[in-house]
């Protein structure tokens, strides 16, 4: 299935008679869902860009390279920097807009400016039942009614297709700095990334290769302001040892690249950075890299590792990005209630994406 | 304002409801006398009122968990209440309801620099969760009007903004996890201190569903390091059109202010005649303020004073010092005071994209010709989050009326214009009959089935938010 418009996905799904799988560009096959394909990159095409609003709004199934091309012309960027699975999960094909949004994907900026939900300002969908909702809209504040939009965000598609959905934008920036610290243990490397997060020096990226042994700080903004900060961090990392300037690769850090190609599961774990180290250490991994100053965790783990049997009291989640285990990490009781409650209000037969989450 | 009439089969178990509450909860935090819950008949929205069955005020979330299962097991509906001061009677009481205050719960949990987040029970003040971490060099982003009064709670229900969230984000972009009591009495946790919903992001939906879905009586919050300065500029344009243009120039030109405010002409005068901010008396005035190190704080500026002064403004002030900065700000912050002392106000707060800003405001002004109240308008330019304030005499008859009705024509513009009815107050009673014109049955349908999930019986503030027409069958249950 392939529908050409929102009606038209409206009613294909008012008459389904199956499960179906709802693919964008099928880059990033997380989770395990079954049924008929239905494709949205029949809902294609920005419907709106104004650079003085800070707003887009596309179509779902516009290619994330588009809408990125259009931005840059106007010397902007989606801030919460959408991972690109392709290479990770050996994939080919044009991720879209609506699976950036379906998955809540967000790359190291994250941490300095929020996630892909805190930049989404509305959305269209159409649920498993048919019906055309929308929510949000396009303007940067509104609280008007349920955020539903947030929702929306990372629910896999489970509650509904997305068939638009739009977003506040920023600038892009006029310098990029990237400075690293070499050789330091797991730990202390986190300290130093917690330092630098806790100062004023707005850092938009804090990632550590206990690998390659470099901890890396990304800065960014006007000329005389990165070198400024820069200063700063020098100042402020001093003891932890001497802070040099390096050729910056966040596209690596963002993607995850360095574990394409090697054998094993790929887990995606968020913890409080204060517990990352000494998680980090004590799951068996064959490698780890850190990225959101220790909130984040990639893990390449020998098949069949159960990360989350690690957890204990550690608060956080695992995701089992790359594997054949349980996908998602599972939710306690009363939370696994109300998130089968809303499937059951938003897809009442159970048809859109079933048991992808599950 | 049309509110369901009281459930007699409540009422009539007032003294029955009364004593189970008070078998949970000490003598003093359950208040039935008509002279106490009067103190509870409204929030900031002071034209409706109506003193609660009761109020309770539980000290722990155990204590709120109890209230709520007695309250679900007899169908007795709840109204949760922060500080009181929401201004679309997010708080308002049914007669037949309890009030659920959470004011006694304002202890700080856990503070967590290394991690950045601090942990609070929701009845304390927004302010003074800064005031916790301020003297560490850390602060509490979202700053709405009310901060010193106004508590974490009612934040959370409403999904608070403020006037710095062109930069930072608004109540939901700054909340990491809750600790949150259902209808039935289940206590739920959801996120916590570290980023990102493992499952669907029901914190999401939470934060903004106006107390409907349940009481959070915790919260981690996300505390951010000080910037190291600010610094405001003051700028006067003679038309509100400028004014806009050099709005959208600024944010085009790749600087991101914490804020950009404006006020128009009656507002500039209400605010001159109140504060003696020294403001120029002109159309249109911008305060856009920055953020760093002085160096960084230079630069920026230079590059918005440029884009000013290509606009001829009348006036072009940048603060040299804390002192010229208070006063730059000290109309913008008595403005809404100015314009209390005029006469009574409404304050409105629909959100518009930047773009339509002076065709807004030209309607507005004819508008308010045609209705025959004046109207000032102040408000965050940066985010199109507007704040018309109508004048009215709630003394003389009918002009209530008036003033609601014009308040209703400019938020169906706003929603016109390609933005909504409610930016950052919430939708509360006030705006409840106006949801029909920004959202159709289903988007309305989709809301509510999630309340249906949290609590099906529709008892947490179920006359709010959704049309009373709309929500009629559920709340009959």
């Amino acid at each position: 299935m392939q529908p050409q418009s929102e009606t038209e996905l409206s009613k294909m799904i008012a008459d389904a008679t199956g499960p179906l799988r709802i693919m964008g560009g099928g880059t990033r096959p997380i989770g395990r869902a079954t049924g008929e394909a239905l494709s949205t990159t029949g809902l294609s095409g920005i419907t709106l860009h104004e650079p003085g609003a800070l707003t887009l709004v596309a179509k779902a199934g516009t290619p994330v390279a588009e809408i990125e091309s259009v931005l840059a012309a106007k010397n902007q960027r989606l801030a919460f920097e959408p991972m690109d699975h392709r290479t990770l999960m050996g994939t080919t094909g044009a991720p879209t807009i609506g699976g950036v949004v379906a998955a809540n994907v967000s790359g190291p900026r994250r941490i300095s400016v929020g996630a892909c939900r805190d930049f989404l300002l509305g959305v269209r969908f159409v649920d498993g039942a048919g019906n055309i909702i929308k929510n949000g809209g396009r303007v940067m504040k509104n609280v008007t009614g349920y955020d539903l939009v947030k929702l929306m965000a990372g629910a896999y598609g489970t509650l509904g297709v997305l068939t638009e959905v739009s977003f506040k934008v920023l600038p892009s920036v006029e310098a990029e700095v990237t400075l690293a610290l070499t050789g330091l243990d797991d730990a202390t490397a986190i300290k130093a990334m917690s330092a630098t997060l806790g100062s004023p020096y707005e850092v938009t990226g804090v990632a550590h290769n206990p690998e390659s042994g470099l901890t890396q700080f990304r800065l960014e903004g006007f000329d005389a302001s990165v070198a400024y900060r820069a200063d700063g961090l020098a100042k402020l990392l001093a003891p932890f040892g001497t802070l040099e300037h390096v050729i910056a690769d966040w596209a690596t850090v963002r993607d995850v690249t360095d574990f394409a190609g090697r054998a094993g599961d790929v887990w995606r774990i968020s913890v409080k950075p204060s517990d990352a180290a000494s998680f980090g250490a004590k799951i068996g991994a064959d490698a780890v890299r850190y990225d959101w100053g220790g909130g984040l965790i990639w893990a390449l783990c020998p098949t069949g590792t159960d990360v989350r049997a690690a957890m204990g009291e550690t608060t956080g989640h695992a995701t089992l990005i790359r594997g054949t285990g349980q996908t998602f990490h599972p939710e306690p009781a009363p939370l696994a209630a109300i998130s089968d409650g809303l499937r059951a209000k938003f897809d009442p037969r159970g048809i859109l994406n079933t048991g992808i989450m599950g | 304002m049309q509110m369901p009439a009281p459930d007699t089969r409540v009422f009539d178990r007032k003294d029955q409801i009364v004593a189970q509450l008070r078998a949970v909860l000490p003598a003093a935090a359950v208040i039935t006398e008509l002279s106490e819950t009067r103190a509870y008949e409204c929030d900031g929205l002071t034209a409706y009122r109506c003193p609660p069955m009761c109020a309770v005020l539980p000290s722990t979330t155990a204590e709120v968990a109890a209230v709520m299962k007695i309250c679900h097991d007899m169908d007795v509906p709840v109204v949760p209440r922060g500080a009181g001061t929401s201004l679309a009677g997010g708080a308002m009481p049914t007669a037949d309801s309890v009030i659920l205050g959470v004011a006694k719960m304002n202890d700080v949990i856990e503070t967590n620099y290394y991690d950045r987040y601090i942990r609070v029970q929701t009845g304390r003040t927004n302010l003074s969760v800064t005031g916790a971490v301020e003297t560490d060099g850390f602060f509490y982003a979202p700053d709405p009007s009310s901060q010193l009064a106004c508590a974490i709670a009612g934040n959370i229900a409403m999904n608070s903004g403020g006037a710095h969230c062109l930069k930072y984000g608004v109540t939901t972009n700054n909340l990491m996890g809750v600790t949150m009591v259902m209808m039935d009495g289940t206590v739920v946790e959801i996120g916590g201190g570290h980023l990102d919903a493992g499952g669907l992001d029901l914190l999401g939906v939470i934060c903004g569903s106006e107390g409907q879905l349940g009481v959070v009586t915790e919260a981690t919050l996300r505390i951010l390091p000080k910037p190291e300065g600010a610094r405001p500029v003051l700028m006067g344009y003679d038309s509100s059109e400028v004014a806009g243009q050099v709005v959208t120039d600024i944010i085009q030109a790749g600087v991101l202010p914490v804020a950009i405010e404006f006020m128009d002409r009656p507002c500039i005068e209400a605010t001159e005649n109140f504060a003696h901010a020294g403001y120029p008396m002109c159309e249109a005035l911008l305060i856009v303020e920055v953020e760093g190190s002085d160096a960084e704080i230079d630069a920026q500026l230079a590059l918005i004073m440029k884009i000013a002064a290509k606009h001829n403004p009348v006036e072009l002030r940048e603060a040299k010092d804390a002192d010229e900065a208070g006063r730059i700000w000290l109309g913008r912050k008595s403005a809404f005071g100015a314009m209390g002392q005029i006469n009574d106000y409404m304050c409105l707060d629909g959100t518009i994209p930047v773009s339509e800003l002076p065709f807004v405001l030209r309607r507005i002004s004819e508008m308010s010709k045609e209705f025959g109240l004046d109207v000032g308008n102040v408000f965050h330019a940066g985010d199109g989050n507007m704040h018309p304030l109508i004048l009215f005499d709630a003394n003389k008859e009918g002009d209530l009326e008036l003033c609601e009705a014009f308040g209703a024509e400019i938020l169906k513009l706003c929603v016109e214009v390609g933005g909504c009815l409610t930016g950052e107050h919430g939708v509360g009673i006030e705006k409840r009959d106006l949801m029909h014109v920004q959202y159709d049955a289903p988007d309305l349908e989709a809301q509510m089935a999630v309340k249906d999930v949290f609590d099906p019986k529709w008892l947490l503030n179920a006359a709010k938010v959704f049309p009373l027409d709309a929500s009629q069958t559920r709340r009959a249950i």
